[in-house]
């Protein structure tokens, strides 16, 4: 073991020191000083040094790239790590200039606070492979997330969905802990390289059965995969706009990212398979399970939705489900294919909940209704509505199409031409085929449905207009030119290995 | 030069939104600006390239890392539906005139499908090709769900649908014919060239095929077709009936058939008398041939009387396909021509000069009109639109349906007397509609209108000339357009099909 002193370790973590130093600053100058001005400037203000700290370290990431490994994963710096970390900040830059226009709180500064907290969690999330630094970043995550849902003080809704995101979350910790705590037993360590070394064997203890059932029940609430998907609706629902896109994007990138790196490294060894018609039992067989559940109830249940959120909830489901698959495949080509898919979605997410929030800032509710003739009240965000909407449906030449037919190349290419996962490509293939109803009903009520006749005039706040087109360029140039992330991708899993 | 069709069309569009609203005139004339343009350099192209075989238009790598290219290519097949496309374009638009609604962003639509259209046909790469070819799908469901008449959002909706579904089928045998020649390439003619296993494209090839068919409105699929085109506007029927099923058909010769032609080999063993996908495809053309015209005979609504008539000529491609000689299959080229310009007129008769007059297309009230007395010009252009839907003489459609049978019956001497039996029935429905639309029926008390019907307009006397005047040219002359497909379907990119089951 190399020994290592503290300024290394603080150099080394710099970016999240930048990060933790700003949402301090951020809090402490709310008290001071920015509680004088209007609620607006004073958030305008507060999301400005958040994002200034957050550039601050995406610069110190790419200007200063590290290449490290701390006691055995406790502390990673290489070039996935540093990917995934700068697509959760810039993630959360998105984030913090969305919530500029919202009005749900007075609580500024704490509001800015539990965000970078939750972004500083993601980013040990990203650079770990050590069960107990995943545990205690996943729990600093989750209960800033908890309490980002309950901000909304004056909606009992909101206070609703909060509580229940945290008794599940809570319980999803407890499975997650017990996994971890079996795999630990088993193993002598935390690190995941020398968990998977130790768990190695022609037979699958019946103990690593447990821990591999719990810890996959564990991040199947994190990523609201089906059957642990319950919180996900109310949640989505039910949260300010902002924490609902936040828990929508850049969460979902660091989980996914971290829950390939726990199954794939890990547990390697105790893969087994999930090829038909001769199953072989493993961790892969229980995820393409909770995959297929996911992929048909997210999409069927998606269909009976009259509120957007709700929609976009099942929808997130539906997407949690075909993800799982790149996991299912685990090759190094399938976490590229995994990367593009969580990040061009997560941008499109984001996207949409933007537009929701300033749909629902002019007409009160994200009833599917309150959309009614939006194309020819506001043709700028309906076109922005549009594009993410496609996106998640997966027409080409937008990212989402791209992302799909990549995952999917890669996962049916994981078995080297036996073709063994094949009925998992065709089942998701054919749910997406469900997707494209109810996503062109949304569509629908946007541009062919005319508006209600007293429908206000409307008016979209510069700085979202701004955000909104840059996010559809995004959505619009990867699908059309995909080589530029999926070689940056590629490069770094090229360099870390997996 | 010919990659211009597509970007022209796409920059039209972008154009198009930067256009003021209120200045529909402009509007209009811009995008038929547009279309002319695109047909002018298909024509020139046509005129310079008169050998057929396949010549790279466009070629640049897209994603290098999966092999993915940016690769245009045209041969006379190709060839043949871009200039399908192009004339139906112009005349499309020349049908609508009279959209005042949202007439910009009819436009804008219009021109995208275009494009994407002229995309599918061009492209040499599987993945760009279906790129292209999903494209499709989106201003078709707007086009038809905003602008449409009868029971438009479900019409809309039921397309979407199918073509999605049809497309999810092809995007499965595209991935794994990709994934097992190797993930290298998405060129057409690299992988047509891998020695896929028997086994596999005997599961792949249905799969592709029917994908590609159910936008091609093959029976038992075809149920989107008929509400699909009533609900449409007429441009949007004449675009969908005119190229847009011929994407399925083209599909099914240019994909489904080229990369798996063993796919079409025997099974080995006799189900119903069916020993291969060949036959069962076969089988189901003639279905559809005789159960659409069947079907088309007993209609109330005129323009259900052409969308199951459409549905009856998609059945003659498909036919001329599966005969799987060079007659028959050039055949079906011809007729991908022939039906997209008679569907297109006979849709544009239906829909601007009769229903957007009359604002009825129900037949028994239409013979109460004696419409012939006051729009003759389209009783005149229904008859011959009629006429050579039928397949009379020195139309385009007798040639293709000649040569398509020809070819019937060397393969399925049985079904060609089926065949037979279908086009008689075809007589009979055009004749029925054409008396009961125009003609004053025999017993029935005349209710002419009272407010005379505004005359026929320029626009749609040009639009019908050109459409009249390109089915009777390829019906005399229809070496013309045989003399670049039969050297295509000769390539060496068919070599596959021609020594697999060719007869």
């Amino acid at each position: 073991m190399i020994a290592i002193n503290n300024a290394q370790l603080l150099r080394l973590a710099l970016p999240e020191v930048i990060v933790v130093t700003t949402a301090l600053i951020v809090m402490a100058a709310d008290f001071l000083f920015l509680h004088r001005f209007n609620s607006h400037v004073r958030f305008f203000l507060a999301a400005g040094l958040g994002v200034l700290g957050c550039t601050g370290a995406i610069l110190r990431i790419i200007l200063a790239p590290e290449l490290a490994n701390i006691f055995n994963g406790v502390l990673l710096s290489n070039p996935l790590t540093q990917l995934v970390q700068i697509a959760v900040l810039v993630l959360t830059i998105f984030t913090l200039l969305f919530s500029v226009d919202s009005t749900f709180t007075q609580h500024v500064g704490e509001f800015v606070l539990l965000l970078l907290v939750a972004t500083t969690g993601m980013m040990f999330l990203a650079g770990t492979q050590d069960l107990l630094v995943i545990f205690i970043s996943l729990e600093l995550l989750s209960l800033s997330l908890y309490i980002l849902v309950a901000f909304n003080k004056s909606s009992a809704q909101s206070w609703e969905a909060a509580l229940k995101y945290f008794l599940f979350g809570g319980m999803s910790a407890a499975f997650l802990l017990f996994g971890f705590s079996v795999l630990y037993g088993l193993s002598n360590s935390t690190s995941l390289p020398f968990i998977a070394a130790a768990i190695h064997g022609p037979t699958l203890n019946p103990l690593l059965v447990i821990a591999i059932v719990t810890t996959a029940i564990g991040f199947g609430f994190k990523i609201a995969a089906a059957p642990f998907h319950f919180w996900a609706p109310d949640v989505y629902q039910a949260a300010p706009a902002p924490s609902a896109a936040f828990i929508a994007s850049g969460s979902k990138v660091a989980s996914f990212f971290l829950f390939f790196q726990v199954m794939a490294i890990g547990l390697a060894g105790a893969e087994g398979t999930a090829t038909l018609p001769d199953l072989v039992r493993g961790w892969v067989p229980v995820l393409a399970l909770m995959s297929t559940v996911s992929m048909l109830l997210g999409n069927l249940v998606a269909i009976r939705q009259s509120s957007l959120r709700r929609l976009l909830a099942y929808s997130a489901i539906a997407h949690a489900g075909t993800m799982l698959l790149a996991i299912v495949a685990h090759t190094q080509l399938s976490l590229a294919a995994l990367l593009y898919y969580v990040i061009t979605y997560a941008l499109a997410t984001l996207g949409a909940f933007a537009v929701i929030s300033v749909v629902e800032q002019q007409m009160g509710n994200d009833e599917l209704s309150s959309f009614d003739g939006l194309g020819r009240q506001a043709p700028m965000l309906s076109f922005c509505l549009a594009t993410f909407i496609l996106s998640l449906a997966g027409i080409p030449p937008l990212a989402g199409f791209f992302a799909k037919f990549y995952l999917f190349v890669t996962v049916l290419n994981a078995t080297s031409g036996s073709l063994g996962l094949l009925w998992l490509i065709v089942l998701a293939i054919a749910m997406s085929a469900v997707s494209l109803y109810y996503y062109l009903r949304v569509l629908k009520r946007v541009y062919v449905t005319p508006a209600a006749t007293n429908a206000p005039a409307f008016r979209t706040p510069a700085l979202t207009q701004i955000l909104l087109l840059v996010l559809a360029a995004a959505v619009i140039l990867l699908g059309c030119a995909p080589q530029l992330l999926l070689r940056w991708i590629d490069a770094a899993i090229q360099v870390s290995g997996l | 030069m010919l990659a211009w069709t597509i970007y022209i069309s796409f920059v039209g569009a972008a154009a198009m939104l930067l256009m003021p609203r209120s200045s529909v005139a402009s509007v209009r004339i811009f995008a038929l600006l547009t279309t002319v343009v695109g047909f002018a350099i298909t024509l020139s192209y046509f005129l310079m390239h008169r050998t057929g075989e396949m010549l790279t238009i466009a070629r640049v790598p897209w994603i290098p890392s999966l092999g993915i290219e940016f690769h245009l290519a045209a041969d006379g097949i190709s060839l043949t539906l871009v200039l399908l496309t192009g004339i139906i374009a112009i005349t499309g638009i020349l049908f609508s005139w009279n959209i005042e609604e949202r007439t910009k962003e009819f436009f804008v639509l219009y021109l995208l499908l275009i494009g994407a259209v002229y995309g599918v046909f061009l492209s040499y790469d599987l993945f760009l090709l279906f790129v292209f070819y999903e494209i499709v799908i989106i201003p078709k469901y707007f086009l038809i769900a905003i602008w449409g008449s009868t029971r438009r959002e479900y019409g809309a909706m039921k397309l979407a649908i199918y073509s999605f579904v049809g497309s999810a089928m092809v995007l499965i045998g595209l991935i794994a014919a990709y994934v097992v020649a190797g993930a290298k390439s998405t060129s057409i003619s690299q992988l047509a060239q891998f020695p896929f296993s028997p086994h596999f494209q005997l599961w792949v090839f249905p799969l592709v095929f029917i994908g590609f068919a159910i936008l091609a409105g093959m029976w038992p699929m075809h149920t989107w077709a008929p509400t699909g085109h009533v609900a449409a506007p007429t441009a949007a029927s004449m675009l969908l009936a005119g190229v847009v099923m011929k994407l399925g058909a083209y599909g099914c010769l240019r994909v489904a058939m080229v990369l798996f032609p063993l796919g079409l080999g025997p099974w080995g063993f006799h189900v119903f008398g069916l020993g291969s996908w060949r036959d069962v495809f076969a089988l189901l053309a003639v279905i559809g041939i005789i159960y659409g015209a069947l079907v088309a005979l007993v209609q109330k609504d005129f323009k259900f009387v052409i969308g199951y008539s459409s549905v009856s000529h998609m059945g003659f491609i498909l036919l001329g396909l599966m005969t799987l000689n060079q007659i028959g299959i050039s055949g079906a080229v011809l007729q991908m021509f022939s039906h997209g310009i008679l569907a297109g007129l006979l849709f544009a008769v239906v829909g601007r000069m009769v229903y957007a007059r009359t604002h009825t297309r129900d037949l028994a009230a239409l013979n109460t009109m004696n419409l012939h007395k006051i729009i003759p010009f389209a009783a005149v252009t229904f008859v011959l639109a009629g006429m050579a839907s039928m397949g009379l003489p020195g139309f385009s459609g007798f040639v293709a349906e000649l040569m398509i049978l020809i070819g019937v019956w060397r393969a399925y001497p049985l079904l060609a007397l089926c065949v037979g039996f279908g086009i008689v029935v075809g007589v009979v429905y055009i004749w029925r509609a054409m008396q009961k639309a125009f003609f004053l029926g025999a017993d029935v008390q005349p209710n002419i209108p009272h407010s005379p019907l505004p005359p026929i307009t320029l626009p749609e006397r040009i639009g019908a000339v050109i459409l009249i005047a390109s089915s009777v040219l390829v019906g005399l002359y229809p070496q013309m357009l045989l003399n670049i497909v039969i050297p295509a379907l000769n390539s060496p990119l068919f070599d596959g099909l021609r020594k697999g089951s060719w007869q």
